[in-house]
């Protein structure tokens, strides 16, 4: 029952909208400075290549992450929002990462909630060593939502006109 | 109106073979606020810096945009180009093009330089929300703490001491000293390692500077770099330490035997003891979970005859308060549990030891008075195996790490046993020799040829009985044959673990542990003293298993950092902290419960001007607060700001594209 519920609220997304041939999805990607943002420069370090459609954040720390930046960039710039921290145990601020995984679990659910689909959001642990993997997730997410095809739903232009 | 300079470097080709930079420039030129924008080979190097400097003061210019590497590359250097031009540090933004596009978008220069475009995009939009910022001064207490008194606390403690900033040193056991104590002599000019310590342990006690805490251990550390308070819990020493004169006629007297720790358990202590004849200090203590007076109320000898009255059997547990600026940890090692070695017989045959208690028993000071025996007759040895990497190096037994100096303290085994039994054979396995160090490799030579000790390359399968001798069987990779030999004695070099309390002390410090329980530097290389935490500073084996000479190295540095820490009356912090706007905030007070570091406390204020009526709000600590903006996100009245990150910046990042 759960589960038919879900399935509907999914459907909101039109997948019939189909993408114009020159579109280039945009992924925003909010880093923590300690970890995942270190990875990413070691990623550029040791010359990975990974689609050039991410636009990476620099934060603090992934508990800075306001579930208000995720919303505000699906509203207006991004198709696909990726948040990344360090792994649980590691935080450079003791446990921030702890309440980001909290607050990104609730917020998920939020998203779908009102019709996102979940691959729109991702979060991942990179470590300021995990160069290789900053790619791996770059790669995955970019190709989720290259697949989704790009975000109409709640689009600020949509409510102007 | 914002003035915005957008500075686009080449970085050689780094940059310039990936990204159209003249094309970034152009675009950066579109934005409405950007009122000049050039690009250089090198911005980071002196003319590309004047530049910079130059346009500032031409172009009037409120921020600035350097399209480079990363900004945890090169972040400080343009700040201080704008100080330098007496413009605010944090105006500065930096756009990742190197690490972040030109780098990771090699075979597609088109998309990496639009992706450049938009990345000078959102930190144009950003900077235009900076705001100026102030670095924060902090005092500083200079009193350090040291925790751990091996030869690596004696050292760091001193070296802060011969400064002359006080020093607390804090050791768990009776007397300070530490593995080094236990050792005959060290590799690799066999100099006797009490002759070399024992000095600087009596140093340690008569110092003016330094506060020798021993027999107790530190319970709590609240605060931050510069400002920490320590409770230290000094366990019950039973014994009156400033009447005692240390003559030693309670420890004769006493009827109590328990396995004395020092010589790992070979020998007996009494319940009140000395840990070894050189201890300092040379007071005896009470060891409560062996004394018959304390667990039955039943003896009383010591008190009886130690004339002095020292004896107070009603002692309690005191904890100490200690206001310090910086804490060296040193904690030292453990020896590994051989006893999942199943296949040695670990445990099951008295003959084998592992290597420190054959160091005890070749010891002079030792219970067998420096000639090994065998624990299971009492009978010289006169061949015996040593076996290395025994956990270490060893994925089944979950140790990957070398432990070291292994290789080593073997070679030295190898050498002493020749001195103590010169009839004797040393057989050596080991999977290889790790001699990196000065005069090492002449060591391990030096065993080899002097003592005739017989090195195998190869892992031992098996050891089992046959009468009273131990068989080894084992491969000679060599050779390529197995081999086995008729052993009276079998020393395991044994992995070198972290003390196991470690991960305990990590947590109330507040500092990171790997999987090992080894504390965690900041950096490997570059930071290899520091913690994560400021003013947490590591030394020696607590680190990662090391030698003596490179745990006084890390010591002596880590004194270093200290001396440099408490060089000025104040200390300078990053302005990136939170503050509390107090007319928004609500007072729910859930920023106080995510605050990883309990920087934020509550306040009154009144309610209005001038009322009587008193409200709660927020207040940040700003020497305490470390700037994560755990507070920021969960606050609900968007009370709290953390500067450098603020709401309004990273929006506008986000709709900058």
């Amino acid at each position: 029952m759960e589960a038919e519920v879900k399935d509907k609220i999914v459907s909101i997304e039109k997948p019939e909208l189909v993408a114009p041939p020159d579109w280039k999805p945009v992924i925003m990607g909010i880093l923590c400075n300690w970890c995942s943002y270190a990875g990413s420069d070691l990623t550029g370090t040791s010359r990975m290549q990974y689609p050039p459609n991410i636009r990476i954040i620099r934060v603090p720390c992934s508990s800075r992450v306001d579930p208000w930046f995720i919303i505000k960039a699906l509203q207006t710039t991004a198709d696909g929002v990726l948040i990344s921290g360090c792994h649980p145990g590691d935080c450079h601020y003791i446990s921030g990462n702890y309440y980001a995984r909290r607050r990104f679990l609730v917020t998920k659910e939020l998203l779908k909630m009102v019709g996102f689909h979940e691959h729109r959001v991702q979060y991942s642990w990179v470590s300021a060593a995990e160069g290789a993997k900053f790619a791996q997730v770059v790669k995955k997410v970019t190709e989720d939502v290259v697949k989704l095809g790009p975000l109409h739903l709640y689009k600020k232009e949509n409510f102007s006109k | 109106m914002a003035r915005v300079g957008v500075f686009v470097c080449f970085c050689g080709a780094n940059i310039a073979d990936f990204v159209d930079v003249p094309t970034v420039v152009e675009e950066a030129k579109k934005i409405r606020e950007v009122k000049f924008a050039i690009d250089y080979k090198y911005m980071c190097s002196d003319p590309g810096q004047q530049m910079i400097r130059d346009a500032i003061v031409q172009h009037r210019l409120t921020s600035i945009v350097v399209a480079a590497c990363s900004p945890r590359m090169h972040e400080k250097t343009f700040r201080k180009a704008l100080s330098d031009a007496g413009m605010n540090p944090y105006l500065l933004e930096v756009a990742n093009i190197r690490e972040h596009s030109s780098w990771v978008h090699q075979k597609d220069k088109k998309a990496a330089t639009e992706k450049a475009g938009d990345l000078v995009r959102m930190a144009v939009a950003k900077s235009i929300a900076n705001e100026q910022l102030h670095e924060i001064s902090v005092p500083v207490t200079k009193r350090a703490l040291v925790i751990g008194g091996g030869i690596a606390g004696i050292q760091a403690a001193l070296d802060i001491a011969d400064a002359r900033i006080p020093v607390t040193l804090v050791e768990r056991s009776p007397s300070i000293g530490g593995r080094m104590a236990q050792l005959d002599e060290t590799f690799p000019t066999l100099d006797c390692s009490q002759c070399i310590l024992t000095p600087k342990m009596v140093d340690v006690a008569s110092h003016p500077y330094i506060e020798l805490i021993p027999y107790s251990e530190v319970i709590e550390l609240n605060g931050y770099v510069g400002n920490y308070k320590a409770k230290i819990r000094k366990k019950a020493s039973y014994v009156n330490f400033k009447t005692c004169t240390g003559c030693g006629a309670c420890w004769q007297k006493c009827p109590v035997k328990v396995p004395n720790e020092y010589n790992c358990g070979i020998d007996t202590r009494k319940a009140i003891y000395t840990p070894f004849p050189q201890a300092v200090p040379n007071k005896p203590v009470i060891d409560a979970e062996h004394c018959t007076m304390l667990l039955k109320g039943k003896c009383g000898i010591c008190a009886k005859v130690c004339e002095k009255g020292s004896i107070d059997y009603k002692m309690v547990d005191e904890v100490i308060e200690r206001e310090i600026g910086a804490v060296v940890v040193a904690t030292g090692y453990d020896l590994w549990d051989a006893t999942p070695y199943e296949e040695y017989g670990v445990g099951r045959y008295k003959d084998i030891i592992n290597s420190l208690e054959f160091e005890r028993m070749v010891s002079a000071n030792g219970p067998t008075g420096g000639v090994p025996v065998r624990p299971s007759d009492g009978k010289v040895p006169k061949t015996v195996v040593f076996i290395k990497c025994v956990g270490s190096r060893d994925k089944a037994k979950g140790i990957e790490f070398c432990s070291k100096i292994c290789c080593m303290y073997t070679a030295k085994h190898a050498i002493l046993l020749h001195h103590k039994v010169h009839d004797s054979r040393a057989y050596i396995f080991y999977m290889d020799i790790r001699a990196a160090g000065k005069g090492y490799e002449e060591f391990v030579n030096r065993a080899q040829v002097e003592t005739g000790a017989v090195y195998l390359r190869g892992r031992v399968s098996k050891i089992y009985q046959k009468g009273d001798k131990l068989m080894v069987r084992g491969e000679d990779g060599q050779l390529g044959q197995e081999v086995e030999v008729e052993a009276d004695l079998v020393v395991l070099a044994t992995a070198v673990i972290p003390y196991k309390e470690n991960p305990a002390l990590a947590r109330l410090l507040g500092i990171s542990y790997d999987k090992y329980g080894y504390l965690s530097e900041a950096h490997p290389k570059l930071r290899p003293v520091e913690t994560a935490k400021a003013g947490i500073f590591l030394a020696g084996c607590t680190q990662a298993p090391k030698d003596i000479p490179d745990t006084v190295a890390q010591a002596s540095a880590c004194a270093a950092k200290v001396c440099g820490l408490f060089a000025g009356d104040t200390m300078k912090k990053d302005p990136m902290i939170s503050t509390v706007n107090n007319e928004f905030c609500s007072g729910c007070q859930n920023c106080v419960q995510v605050c990883p570091y309990q920087a934020i406390v509550t306040e009154e204020i009144p309610l209005g001007h001038g009322a009587k009526e008193m409200r709660t709000v927020a207040k940040i600590n700003e020497g305490v607060c470390q700037g994560c903006g755990s507070c920021v996100a969960i606050c609900r009245s968007m009370a709290i700001t953390l500067a450098g990150f603020t709401d309004p910046q990273i929006i506008n990042e986000i709709v900058a594209i």
